[in-house]
């Protein structure tokens, strides 16, 4: 599923040196979790995102492993530090090998 | 694109039959299951105790599909949540990085029907935690 896939993130534009800000991020992704099976019987085939992760500046924040029982448009929030000015990177991997990345700059002052 | 009325039964009644797909018809292998595989898996042997690991969900889930749960260990190097009633039980492996502001995450799950969730915590000293929390589902969010 590469269509009408759009992450969504929602993280402070300032923080001050060191603080812990919360993060909230959104993708949408139907998560189609293999199990189900159309209206003929055949199963659908899994189609999800299996990973999620988010850097500051090249340092790891979280990584997720995702299995077939996140929900639809898996939403995820957490805290990260803020230890300077930098980017947040979040990147999300499809099982198809499609990533869907997003930055966002956060500016310290 | 007009829908005709026989259109438009007939796409109601696909739907109906989907949903009302039994959950046992669903017995397959999940190929990436290691990912978060088992509980037992992840423990590997030790014995987890109750710690500071903290595991909010609520106690009824109308819906299956979308159940919100969090997770806050402080001190936890991974936290790993299992459904233990889902046709496989992985739901999430969570590892924090040294910018973690907090060992704690929310997200939202799908549950087959009325079970235990389950965290377990490794913490950085090798150590384990362990949370359980029964949740109602009253429509089961795996397509049953």
């Amino acid at each position: 599923m590469a269509s009408g896939v759009k992450p969504r993130v929602k993280a402070p534009k300032k923080a001050s040196a060191g603080e812990v800000v919360t993060i909230k991020t959104l993708i949408s992704h139907k998560m189609e979790s293999g199990q189900r099976k159309d209206s003929s019987g055949n199963v659908i085939p899994r189609s999800i995102i299996n990973r999620f992760t988010c850097d500051f500046n090249g340092e790891n924040v979280i990584d997720v492993v995702l299995a077939p029982a996140i929900s639809t448009n898996p939403y995820f929030e957490f805290d990260a530090t803020i230890p300077e000015a930098g980017d947040l990177k979040f990147t999300w991997y499809d099982d198809d090998g499609d990533v869907y990345e997003e930055t966002k700059s956060v500016a310290v002052g | 694109m007009d829908f005709t009325r026989r259109d438009t039964l007939a796409l109601g009644a696909g739907a109906t039959a989907m949903a009302l797909l039994p959950l046992s018809a669903f017995a397959q292998a999940d190929p990436n299951a290691e990912l978060v595989g088992a509980p037992d898996d992840f423990l590997a042997g030790a014995d987890a105790a109750a710690g500071d690991l903290t595991l909010t969900a609520p106690e009824i889930a109308e819906n299956g599909n979308t159940v919100p749960i969090s997770v806050d260990a402080p001190g936890a190097v991974e936290v790993r949540v299992y459904a233990l009633g889902n046709p496989t039980p992985g739901v999430a492996t969570f590892r924090f990085g040294p910018l973690a502001g907090s060992q704690a995450a929310s997200t939202r799950i799908r549950l087959a029907g009325t079970q235990d969730v389950q965290a377990i915590a490794k913490m950085a000293d090798g150590s384990y935690q362990t949370a359980m929390k029964t949740v109602k589902v009253t429509i089961g969010g795996c397509g049953g």
